[in-house]
């Protein structure tokens, strides 16, 4: 703005002897370039301002955007989590007639894929699952087998109860021990282990109900009740209307240090068998076959130590694990054949009484990423087993008076979190007389969102 | 010795009673609870809230945040927290699922206010374009490691701010006006560290795991390789050879890792390679000088200039 002015004065000084005439029509020159000087000043302060207005109200825009934009971006699609898990196994057995747990009235061969020889799948795995609203999610998991689709749970849990509570219905594993929960692709070795498969066969699953409370406290405590219709061993379903099982549980659990964590568990669980079928052979070896009804209770402690440097458990970590369980079970038992020169010919039914524990110890160490090795011990204490008024042994091959053990070795390669492969030694001396060198090789691969584990 | 039982004991009744008179008063203002998903976050919560929270940090800079197990610890202190911070886009897929649905805690679900996931007012780089596991660990939304920008602390702070206020109305200028002074000062420490990180620009870098796009945009560093040929699978020793043939042709400068990887990869190719090895905090806790969001940047560009150095 000054230099219009200062030239105009310069100019006038410098050129006093001008004409009259040529001093106008600089001056009117001057006069014109100054204003325009002044209306291009103007206009650029004039969109200055604006430019800063408008700065100001995108900048106060963002800010509401910001706070009103809870506008989440990276929320997945309606579509339920869907994952399926493919598994199977090339196992190296003996050629044996027939396997079972000597000692024990086990849980019927329930598992999927268990005693094949030879190359075999197992159960595919379908698990779907997902916010049903905000109130409820839902979970199915389905097994895939030849000629068969099961439903191995199909749930809902509430998710806006708080307090700490939530309540699940439908099909479910009970949340009783620590291995129940886990479906046979999160196992830590390519077969169940002898606690379980004598308990539950694979794992304790049942329509009903469960309500569980999270107490609030720093360590965590848990207590759960279920009810069901029992409808898988040691109960039955009776068909009334109340509930064939009962079943609580209580975990601890913490952490020591950055690099140690645990958790530790009681359980109960209650039956009243009906009707729960059986097949034996007696001391003859005639086959025989029956039922047991009573009552059946089973206490289960359980114990989970993981260690992982830092709490980083990539590069190494080192799980342990152990379960033991006490299970009484008393009442009548029921066995007929019609061959001759059996106690159960033409039909007997006498009292049963067993008390019976066992337990198994695990642990498993990932000695760098992807590789991991782990050591199974499994024992069963057959303890009192009674029938008829004298040792049931007396009565039943398959009662007989043995403690059933194995050893199992495995050692497992992970490509990646969603793929496993994996070798298994183990010395099975399940059944009483018989000590078998068994060989697996397995794999496991899970496609599609594969949901978190549980600790 | 006795005497410092007995103490340990009156501390422990002292903390129990007023833990008891607390739960009874229930009038009492009660600290605003925060569950971080990563301490970054949680070292945000604790600067926009003050005393006015109690901030528990799930995991630590020496976990690997995709992979964390679901321990008891977590789902206990999850029941109580009225405000859960996680990084979201799939970071935490491998465990919030289950601490969330084990809490009880309807306040933390999704979609409640309580939830709040920083990637939600980011925008994510590299979002991927084919979603195939064949590609390795590839999160759909996007790369979630976005806490290595510290331009992002302004945006996701504005809103955390925003959401803290919306919970705690109580303190809501208590949570703005800290918030205010924490932004200016935030702006004012971007420009130092824009500032300082200027030889930083066009420099080319390795990186272990593709940790650090944020950051690399950020500073202006050039990624010419990635040791990790497939996110979140280790790399193997074939892979890194490869890498190095690579590095002939493009030379780098340095290779990054973050605190929590481990060493090896990094190690290797530097020694094969002849580059700086620049181990990053990535979070808060991450070394010694990162003990809050500005101690990790100060640190973050202090080591890569070092890194620079011959």
């Amino acid at each position: 703005m000054y230099r219009p002015a200062l030239l105009a004065a310069a100019l006038a000084a410098a050129f006093p002897a001008y004409a009259d005439s040529d001093l106008d029509a600089l001056r009117a020159e001057l006069k014109d370039m100054k204003t325009a000087y002044e209306a291009r000043i103007q206009a650029l302060e004039v969109r200055l301002q604006q430019a800063e207005a408008r700065t100001e109200s995108v900048a106060a825009q963002a800010v509401q955007a910001e706070a009103a934009a809870d506008t989440p971006t990276t929320r997945r699609s309606f579509n339920p989590d869907i994952s399926l898990i493919l598994q199977g196994k090339y196992a190296h057995l003996e050629d044996r007639d027939e396997r079972f747990v000597s000692g024990f009235l086990g849980a019927d061969a329930h598992a999927h894929g268990g005693s094949e020889r030879g190359f075999s799948v197992d159960g595919s795995e379908l698990v779907l699952s997902a916010s049903v609203d905000p109130y409820f999610r839902g979970y199915l998991n389905a097994v895939l087998a030849d000629g068969e689709v099961e439903v191995e749970e199909a749930w809902f849990q509430t998710s806006s109860l708080g307090q700490g509570l939530s309540v699940k219905g439908g099909r479910f594993r009970s949340g009783i021990g620590y291995q129940n929960e886990q479906h046979p692709h999160a196992w830590d070795f390519a077969t169940n282990n002898l606690v379980y498969e004598v308990l539950f066969g694979e794992g304790y699953g049942q329509d009903g109900v469960q309500l569980k409370w999270l107490a609030p406290t720093d360590t965590f405590l848990e207590l759960g009740a279920e009810l069901g219709n029992g409808n898988a061993f040691p109960a039955t379903n009776n068909g009334g209307n109340g509930a064939n099982s009962v079943a609580l549980f209580g975990h601890v659990g913490g952490d020591v240090g950055a690099s140690n964590s645990w958790r530790a568990g009681l359980s109960w669980l209650r039956a009243r068998p009906g009707g729960r079928e059986f097949e034996s052979h007696d001391v003859n070896d005639i086959e025989v076959a029956g039922d047991f009804s009573g009552k059946s209770r089973t206490w289960l402690a359980d114990f989970v130590w993981k260690w992982a440097p830092n709490g980083n458990p990539t590069q190494q970590n080192l799980k342990f694990a152990a379960e033991y369980f006490q299970r009484k079970e008393s009442g009548d038992l029921f066995c007929n054949t019609t061959e001759l020169g059996s106690p159960c010919t033409g039909g007997l039914t006498a009292p049963f009484a067993a008390d019976q524990s066992g337990f198994y110890t695990q642990a498993v160490y990932q000695f760098m990423p992807q590789w991991r090795v782990g050591y199974r011990y499994d024992q069963l204490l057959r303890g009192d087993v009674d029938f008829n008024g004298s040792d049931a042994g007396n009565t039943f091959e398959t009662l007989a008076d043995y403690d059933p053990r194995r050893h199992s070795l495995m050692l497992d390669y992970s490509p990646s979190e969603f793929s496993r492969l994996r070798l298994q030694y183990s010395r099975d001396e399940a059944q009483e007389g018989v000590d078998e060198n068994q060989f697996y090789v397995q794999y496991i691969m899970s496609l599609g969102s594969h949901g978190a584990h549980k600790f | 010795m006795k005497t410092h039982r007995i103490l340990v004991r009156q501390g422990f009744l002292l903390r129990l009673g007023l833990v008891l008179g607390l739960a009874l008063s229930g009038g009492a203002h009660a600290d605003l609870k925060v569950f971080a998903c990563e301490p970054e976050w949680g070292a945000l919560a604790s600067a926009i809230g003050g005393d006015k929270v109690s901030v528990y940090s799930a995991t630590t800079a020496y976990q690997d945040p995709h992979r964390i197990e679901a321990r008891p610890s977590l789902i206990a202190r999850a029941r109580g927290a009225d405000l859960l911070v996680c990084t979201g886009a799939e970071l935490e897929i491998g465990w919030l699922p289950v601490i969330l649905a084990d809490a009880g805690n309807r306040a933390i679900q999704t979609g409640q206010p309580g939830q709040f996931l920083a990637a939600d007012f980011v925008t994510l780089l590299e979002k991927p374009t084919v979603l195939d596991r064949s590609a390795g660990d590839v999160h759909a939304a996007g790369n979630p490691h976005i806490q290595t920008d510290p331009r992002n602390f302004s945006r996701v702070g504005a809103a955390l701010a925003a959401r803290m206020a919306a919970l705690d109305p109580g303190e809501a200028a208590h949570y703005r006006a800290r918030w205010a002074d924490f932004a200016a000062r935030w702006q004012a420490a971007i420009a130092r560290w824009d500032a300082q990180a200027a030889p930083l620009k066009g420099v080319p870098v390795v990186v272990q795991h593709d940790a650090f796009p944020y950051l690399e945009r950020w500073l202006g560093l050039k990624r010419v390789a990635v040791l990790e040929a497939k996110p979140g699978v280790a790399p193997s020793l074939g892979q890194l050879a490869e890498v190095k043939a690579r590095l002939t042709a493009t030379p780098a400068r340095m290779v990054l890792r973050a605190a929590y990887q481990p060493a090896r990869p990094s190690a290797w190719i530097a020694d094969q390679a002849r580059l700086a090895q620049v181990v990053l905090p990535f979070t808060v806790g991450g070394d010694a000088q990162s003990t809050d969001l500005f101690g990790l940047f100060d640190s973050t560009v202090a080591r890569l200039l070092a890194g620079l150095k011959p």
